[in-house]
């Protein structure tokens, strides 16, 4: 085998590699993202139900619920709109009313969003980027909270 | 007075490394031998200067001075010793300290080990190995000073975030850190190799050792925190494919295609300027994960609060180091000389596709971690990427490489017979097989896919044994002569086996833990029972218990498999005083056939408990399999050939490619 073939089998090897994995990663872009709403804007997308999508926004005060089987129920607000959660599962040590929250799940036909999962956070000053973007959009929340210690 | 020594000795060290980062890479060009010998001792005082800097913030956190802002907004007077030195670096500034000290240990270990090193090589990575450190210690000095001070010094300091405070997270940070810089070493080997317009089979050996303890730590610093998340996160997920994660995961992929393409630089003289690139690529993305971490521009759920505009630094030094290597390297690599030529199928042809997975699988995770950074920057749209993405890709990429695992060792350099080969794996096949179907057989619920995994994770476990068996003859020649000839094998290949027997045991846990888990989320009064995969789960009661620094709920759970008490397990919630910030520590009980987690909620509706138990079929063995990685490292990192075969390199002068 000469050093050109060596190249050659190098390099469509690599192509080969390369093209499965660009195509593996557009497919699963395509199918497995999920978009990051606020209660306002599941309104203005009209959002269907079924369709995954991260929530974010406040935990309302005295919203949540418990429910029976270890079931919990709260409501997410960006202070204009709300929405109601359910979520069957462990909630983060540092899930509390008054503080920022994303969950993930679907709408149920009923308008109850049912979360599979609300994201841990490791630190209280900790806001998601994404909610503290949204609540910055609304005026209700500056930079300055976060850094208030 | 002492904190002030610290910051001096911090502005010293950043002096000590613009010299070691200008005058040997100067005297190198002029082959100076005399002035290249200060690259050595002013790596050593560097390292000497952040100890005593890095001691003296470690002093003030033991003696809780809280007039220095960052032990204050950190530490607590309460906190038990442990968590008053581990909290040096459990924030953003001491990290930072301790990384550019780790760094500074890497360049004192090349200036003191590398005695063999042709002294321009060596000027010229501990030149590398010194801009880099500038770079950092100007970013600590500059907008990350660990030692101010507060005009009014507080009376008690805030703690340190609850949840860090854990022996395995006391440990995380130096192992990784140790991994991330460790590998700026092959980073500096490549960069002075691309100067030196030379790569040879003696640069390769200089490289390895550099690059495998790097990836020892990576290994060590990933596993740990794995192992921290699955018992203190409170539900029992081992890996979630989390920005954080992901980023000390890609330098760990790249890192591993590097030790493979090295071996082929050093056997066959072969893949240098791949090699090369990979180097660069194992730093660079250790970097990007250092600044993914600190800048806090990804949403992770292990997110800390962060300040972004540090992170603007981080990505400047980021941007200087990784376009300045790529651009040397799209300069200088197409002057090395090419090497040993090989058929596509060959040991050569296998470690390259082992590479080509391994970098395509880095690249799906490093798509999938920044994507959503890209489209918000274009579209403004927020999106996430989540684990159902990268089980994909990065699973189809990365199956075809474990299937091949146990076939590389047994084909030969140059041109190979795979036939032959083949033949020799039989009896690993046929243990897979039977492997496979024995869940198929016992009727296991389940994913389909879940017994050929099973049937994976022995292939590679039978096939490594296989092949140590291969080599000593075992069963062939007299049992003294096997054991004989297993004594006078070498370290690496022991090492090998062990790495990719380790690889294999872990397999098996991801596969089972992922099919089998169970998970059951009940309310619970004194008394109920719970049945989770066959263990009887009685709830006895919760009575309040007072640690050092929080106070707690301990509930008490009786477990009992099959009629026979088992043993006693405690799940707590804490409260931690000074933040009031509240955690969950969950009870484990490891069977040998998987762990049994317990895991106490808040209050039920209508009086009781929150409890959810889940059974982890198999778990244990994720970690174990990275200890045996670890140790097949380490066995490797031993050989003698590094130590004593390695210095000789031809005796022909280095001559720079013009």
């Amino acid at each position: 085998m000469t050093r050109k073939q060596q190249r050659s089998a190098f390099i469509v090897t690599g192509l080969v590699i390369l093209g499965l994995a660009a195509a593996l990663v557009l497919t699963a872009l395509r199918d497995t993202i999920v978009f990051f709403y606020t209660p306002s804007e599941v309104v203005e997308k009209k959002v269907e139900p079924g369709v995954r999508f991260r929530l974010g926004g406040l935990v309302k005060d005295d919203s949540i619920e418990k429910l029976a089987d270890a079931k919990v129920r709260f409501t997410v607000t960006d202070t204009d709109k709300t929405l109601v959660v359910d979520y069957d599962g462990t909630l983060p040590d540092l899930f509390r009313e008054g503080q920022g929250v994303v969950t993930e799940g679907k709408l149920l036909p009923s308008g109850v969003f049912e979360a599979d999962t609300v994201l841990a956070k490791h630190d209280e000053n900790y806001m998601p980027k994404e909610v503290a973007d949204a609540l910055k959009a609304k005026g209700v929340w500056k930079e300055g909270d976060k850094k208030a210690q | 007075m002492i904190i002030e020594t610290g910051h001096f000795a911090l502005l010293l060290a950043l002096a000590v490394a613009a010299y070691q980062m200008v005058v040997p890479l100067y005297a190198a060009t002029r082959g100076d031998e005399r002035l290249m010998r200060v690259a050595a001792s002013s790596a050593v005082m560097q390292f000497l200067l952040l100890c005593l800097s890095f001691a003296v913030l470690t002093w003030a956190y033991v003696t809780s001075d809280f007039s220095v802002l960052n032990v204050w907004a950190n530490s607590h007077s309460a906190k038990p010793m442990i968590y008053k030195i581990s909290g040096v670096w459990g924030n953003h500034e001491g990290s930072m300290l301790l990384w550019v000290l780790i760094l500074a240990l890497f360049s004192a270990a090349v200036a003191a080990f590398g005695t063999n090193l042709p002294p321009g090589l060596k000027a010229r990575v501990l030149s590398v190995q010194g801009s880099i450190s500038f770079a950092f210690l100007s970013f600590i000095v500059l907008v990350s000073n660990p030692f101010q001070r507060l005009d009014q010094v507080p009376a008690q300091g805030k703690g340190l975030n609850p949840i860090l405070q854990d022996p395995a997270l006391a440990i995380h940070p130096p192992l990784l850190y140790g991994g991330y810089v460790g590998l700026s070493v092959a980073f500096s080997f490549a960069i002075a190799a691309l100067i030196e317009g030379r790569v040879d089979a003696a640069w390769a050996r200089w490289v390895r050792p550099w690059t495998l303890a790097a990836w020892m730590f990576l290994t060590a610093g990933i596993s740990m925190g794995s192992w921290w998340a699955y018992y203190e996160l409170g539900w029992g997920g081992w890996w979630f494919w989390d920005p954080v994660e992901n980023a000390s995961f890609m330098p760990w992929l790249i890192a591993t295609a590097l030790l493979h393409s090295a071996i082929v630089v050093e056997k066959r003289n072969s893949l240098k300027v791949w090699t090369i690139l990979l180097a660069i690529l194992a730093f660079s993305l250790s970097l990007i994960g250092t600044f993914i971490v600190r800048s806090g521009l990804l949403t992770s759920v292990h997110a800390f609060a962060v300040d972004p505009e540090r992170g603007v630094f981080i990505l400047l030094i980021l941007c200087f180091f990784i376009g300045g290597a790529l651009a040397l390297y799209a300069w200088r690599a197409p002057q090395l000389k090419a090497g040993g030529l090989f058929s596509p199928i060959s040991r050569e042809g296998a470690l390259v596709v082992n590479n080509l997975l391994l970098t395509a699988g880095a690249a799906a995770v490093f798509i999938g971690t920044l994507y959503p950074l890209v489209l918000e920057a274009i579209t403004g749209n927020k999106i996430s990427v989540g684990p159902p993405y990268f089980n994909f890709t990065f699973g189809i990429l990365i199956l075809p490489l474990l299937v091949l695992v146990p076939l590389g060792p047994m084909l030969s350099w140059k041109r190979a017979d795979v036939w032959a080969a083949t033949q020799r794996l039989w009896l690993a096949g046929a243990i897979a097989l039977v492997a496979t179907l024995i869940p198929v057989i016992a009727q296991v619920r389940g994913p389909w896919l879940a017994p050929l995994g099973i049937g994976l994770g022995m292939w590679l476990i039978a096939g490594s044994l296989v092949e140590l068996a291969g080599r000593i003859k075992l069963f062939q020649a007299p049992v003294t002569t096997s054991l004989a000839r297993l004594k006078g094998l070498p370290g690496q290949a022991i090492g090998m086996m062990l790495a990719h027997l380790g690889v294999g045991v872990m397999v098996l846990g991801v596969v089972a833990v992922t099919a089998w888990r169970v998970e059951v989320g009940v309310a619970m009064k004194p008394g109920d029972v719970v049945e989770v995969a066959g263990t009887r789960i009685t709830y006895v009661g919760e009575s309040p218990h007072t640690g050092p620094n929080y106070s707690a709920t301990v509930g008490r759970f009786k477990v009992e498999s099959g009629n026979r008490p088992v043993a006693e397990l405690t799940s707590e919630k804490r409260i931690f005083l000074p933040s009031r910030q509240p955690t969950t520590e969950v009870g484990i009980y490891s069977f040998w056939t998987g762990d049994l987690y317990i895991s106490m909620g808040d209050e039920a509706l209508g009086g009781g408990r929150n409890v959810r138990a889940y059974f982890n079929p198999l778990v244990t063995l994720i970690w174990f399999g990275t200890v045996i990685m670890f140790i097949g490292g380490g066995i490797s990192l031993m050989d003698r050939r590094y130590r004593i075969g390695a210095p000789k390199r031809a005796a022909t002068v280095a001559v720079p490619a013009e």
